[in-house]
C-alpha cells in the first residue's frame, strides 16, 4: 500500500499569544508500496507530528493523506487499518502478552467478528512472526525491553495493517538490544511487505535499515533519499551535520581563482565562481599526508582497534576541535598534523544560505 | 552488621517506646478489660475472669442495633460512594475547561468540620414547628407528603445518616481517583484507540484495571472508615443516639464509657474488640479478593 502525503500541514494554536506552532510544513511525500521509511531529524522537528497525522491520532491543519487510492485524511485511527508501536511499547500491563496480541482483534465488529480460535490462530501467527511463542502466558513486566518491543510489534501486525508505524522503536533499548532489533524490524517488514514508516532521531538507525530517509528540522522536510545519498550528497549543511558520527568537520573557506582556501590553506582546486563557502568535511575525508595542504594543530590521537582518531584544531573551524579518522597504521606524532582532503568526502555549502554548492568538488 | 542493627533500634526507640505507652499498652488493657467481669471501676476490683462481658454485649439490643446500623451504612455507603467517586473523576479527567474549578468545588467537603456539615443537613432535612425543611418543601412541591428524616422513621433517618456518609467521603476519594487516572500513561489509550476499542471497552478493559489498586484501596479504607463512624451520626442525631435508634457500634463503645448510663468499661473494651474482630476480618477478605484480581 503506497503512503501519499499531499501539502501536508499540522498548525498548533499559540497559547498565551504566542506565534503559532507550524509543527510540519507543507510535507509532500509518495511512499512506495512495501518500503520502509525513516524519518528522521532533532527532537521537535514534526517527525513525531507527522507520524500521528498518519496514523489519525492527530488531524492535519490541511492536506491530505492517502493510503492507495483511498483518502482517509478525515478517517479516524481505528478505520485506517495502521498498526502502531509507540516508543512506551503501551502494551497493557495486567494483560499476558497473548491478551495484548489479541487486544485489537477482539475490537472487530459485526460480520468481521472472529471467534475466539481464530483469533488465538492470528495471534500465535504474529507471534511467531516476531519470534516471541515461548513467552505468550507472561505479563509484559516480566520480560525484557526487547521482548516487549517485539510484543509491542505483534500487536501492531496482527490485524494485517495496510500501514505500520513506528515511534522512536529502538530508544528504549540498550545498545547491543538495538542493533538486534533494528535488524528484527527490518526482518519482519521484508517478510510481511507492509508499507513501514517509523521515526528516529538517531541517524544511525535511520541510515542502517531504511530504504529511504527523510530529513526534516523544524517542521519543514529537508531532503528525501536513499541513506547513502542523504550521507554523500546532503542538501545543506543541517543535514549534513545531522548525519554521521563523528559530525562532519565544518570550516569556513572561500574560493579564491577556482582555488579552495581553508582559512589561508590552499586545500584543493574547485569549479566554482570565487566566493565565500563553509567547508564540510566529513571524518573520514582526511588523508595524512606530510606534504598535504591542510595543517592543523594536533591535539590528541586515540587508536581504537582498526581506527585511529586525530583530534586536533584549525584557526578556520566552526568546532573546537577538528575529528579525523585514518586507519590505526599511520603514525601520528608532534605538534602539528597536515592533511590531503578527499573530494568525494567534501562538500561546499553557501556561506549565507547554507545549502549545497557543490560536492566531489575536484575539478 | 550487628552494630547497625543496634543503631537502628536506637533511632527507633523514641517512636516505639511512643506506640508502647499509647497503643500497645492501652490495647492489652482493653483486652483484660473485655474479659474482667464484675469490674467495678471505683474500687478497681472485678469478680474473675470469663467471657460474660462478651455475651452481654451480644445480648444488649442497643448493641444490636448499632451492629445493625453499622453493617447498612457499611454496605450502602462504600460501594455508592466508590462508585460516585469513579463517575465523578472519570467526568473531571474528561474535560478541560473549568476543571481546577470543579476540583476545587467537588473537595470542599473534605476541608468542611463535620459538626459544621452536620448543621447544614439538619437544616436541610429536620422538621421543626416553624418550617418542614428545604428537602421536606421540595417533596410537597413535587406533589409528596413530607418525612420526618431527623425525628421520623427509621428508614429516613438511615437515608439521611447514609447520604452525609456518602458526601462526606466523597472528595477524598474523587482525589485520589482522579489523580490515579491522571496518572494512567496516554499512550495505552492512544494504542487502545487505533486498535479500534469503544469508549466503553477502554474503560473496562483498561482503566479500571490500571487504576484497581486505588480503588481496593479506597474500598478498604472506605469499609474501615464506615465502620468507624459515630460523629456523623452524632452531628445528625444528637448524643442520644440509642434514644434514636441510630447508634453505631463506635457509638456504643462510647455511650458504655461515658454516656448516661455509662461507666462500664469492660462492656465497651469487650464491644471495641469485636468491632475490632469485625474490620479485621473484612480487611482481610479485601485483601484477599485483591491480591487474587491483583494486576501487574
Amino acid at each position: 500500500m503506497k503512503v501519499v502525503l499531499q501539502n501536508l500541514t499540522k498548525i498548533y494554536p499559540s497559547r498565551d499569544k504566542g506565534p503559532d506552532v507550524i509543527a510540519v510544513n507543507d510535507f509532500n511525500f509518495e511512499i512506495p508500496d512495501g518500503k520502509l521509511i525513516g524519518l528522521l531529524g532533532p527532537s521537535g522537528c514534526g517527525k513525531s507530528t507527522t507520524l500521528n497525522l498518519i496514523s489519525g491520532l492527530e488531524t492535519p491543519t490541511s492536506g491530505k493523506i492517502f493510503f492507495g487510492d483511498d483518502d482517509v485524511t478525515n478517517l479516524p485511527p481505528e478505520n485506517r487499518g495502521i498498526g502502531l508501536v509507540f516508543q512506551s511499547y503501551a502494551l497493557y500491563p495486567h494483560m499476558t502478552v497473548l491478551q495484548n496480541i489479541m487486544f485489537p482483534l477482539e475490537n472487530f465488529k459485526g460480520k468481521d467478528r472472529l471467534s475466539k480460535e481464530e483469533m488465538k490462530e492470528k495471534a500465535l501467527e504474529a507471534a511467531r512472526l516476531v519470534q516471541i511463542e515461548p513467552f505468550l502466558e507472561r505479563k509484559p513486566a516480566q520480560m525484557s525491553g526487547g521482548q516487549q518491543q517485539r510484543v509491542a510489534i505483534a500487536r501492531a501486525l496482527v490485524k494485517r495493517p495496510r500501514v505500520l508505524l513506528l515511534d522512536e522503536p529502538l530508544s528504549n533499548l540498550d545498545a547491543r538490544l538495538r542493533l538486534q532489533t533494528r535488524e528484527e524490524i527490518r526482518r519482519i517488514q521484508r517478510e510481511t511487505g507492509i508499507t513501514t514508516v517509523f521515526v528516529t532521531h538517531d541517524q544511525e538507525e535511520a541510515m542502517s535499515i531504511s530504504d529511504q530517509i527523510v530529513v526534516m528540522k523544524a517542521g519543514v522536510v529537508q531532503q528525501i533519499d536513499n541513506p547513502q545519498d542523504v550521507y554523500d550528497h546532503p542538501v545543506n549543511l543541517f543535514v549534513a551535520s545531522f548525519l554521521g558520527t563523528p559530525p562532519i568537520n565544518v570550516f569556513d573557506g572561500e574560493v579564491r581563482d577556482h582555488m579552495l582556501y581553508i582559512g589561508e590553506d590552499a586545500v584543493m582546486k574547485v569549479n566554482l565562481e570565487d566566493r565565500k563557502v563553509i567547508v564540510g568535511v566529513r571524518p573520514e575525508g582526511f588523508i595524512l599526508d606530510e606534504n598535504g595542504p591542510l595543517c592543523c594543530k594536533l591535539i590528541g590521537v586515540q587508536v581504537m582497534g582498526r581506527d585511529t582518531s586525530v583530534v586536533s584544531s584549525h584557526p578556520a573551524s566552526r568546532n573546537p576541535t577538528v575529528c579525523s579518522i585514518i586507519s590505526a597504521e599511520n603514525k601520528v606524532a608532534g605538534d602539528t598534523v597536515r592533511f590531503r582532503l578527499k573530494p568525494f568526502k567534501t562538500v561546499l555549502f553557501a556561506d549565507d544560505t547554507e545549502e549545497t554548492l557543490a560536492y566531489s568538488v575536484l575539478e | 552488621m550487628e552494630k547497625q542493627s543496634l543503631k537502628g533500634w536506637i533511632y527507633l526507640l523514641p517512636a516505639l517506646a511512643f506506640l508502647a505507652v499509647f497503643m500497645i499498652y492501652p490495647l492489652f488493657d482493653v483486652l483484660v478489660y473485655s474479659v474482667e467481669e464484675g469490674y467495678n471501676s471505683a474500687s478497681q476490683t472485678s469478680f474473675g475472669i470469663g467471657l460474660y462481658n462478651y455475651a452481654y454485649v451480644l445480648h444488649d439490643p442497643y448493641f444490636i442495633q448499632a451492629l445493625k446500623n453499622t453493617f447498612i451504612l457499611v454496605i450502602i455507603t462504600v460501594p455508592l460512594s466508590t462508585g460516585i467517586a469513579l463517575l465523578i473523576s472519570v467526568g473531571l479527567n474528561s474535560i478541560t475547561k473549568l476543571k481546577e474549578l470543579f476540583q476545587t468545588i467537588f473537595f470542599l467537603p473534605y476541608v468542611t468540620n463535620t459538626l459544621a456539615v452536620g448543621l447544614v443537613f439538619m437544616i436541610l432535612f429536620k422538621k421543626t414547628a416553624y418550617s418542614d425543611g428545604l428537602v421536606n418543601l421540595l417533596i410537597q412541591s413535587f406533589g409528596g407528603t413530607s418525612v420526618d428524616f431527623i425525628d421520623g422513621p427509621y428508614w429516613a433517618k438511615m437515608f439521611v445518616l447514609c447520604f452525609y456518609t456518602v458526601w462526606v467521603v466523597l472528595p477524598f476519594k474523587i482525589l485520589i481517583l482522579t489523580s490515579a487516572l491522571a496518572s494512567v500513561n496516554p499512550d495505552y489509550y492512544k494504542a487502545a484507540r487505533v486498535d479500534g476499542a469503544t469508549k466503553w471497552r477502554i474503560f473496562t478493559r483498561i482503566t479500571l484495571p490500571m487504576i484497581a489498586p486505588m480503588l481496593f484501596y479506597l474500598i478498604i479504607t472506605g469499609f474501615i472508615g464506615a465502620f468507624k463512624a459515630y460523629s456523623d451520626a452524632v452531628a445528625l442525631f444528637g448524643t442520644d443516639l440509642n434514644a434514636a435508634g441510630m447508634n453505631t457500634i463506635v457509638g456504643y463503645v462510647y455511650d458504655m464509657l461515658y454516656g448516661t448510663g455509662g461507666g462500664y468499661p469492660s462492656y465497651a473494651s469487650a464491644a471495641a474488640l469485636i468491632l475490632f474482630a469485625i474490620v479485621l476480618t473484612i480487611t482481610c477478605i479485601n485483601l484477599l479478593i485483591s491480591r487474587k484480581s491483583s494486576v501487574v
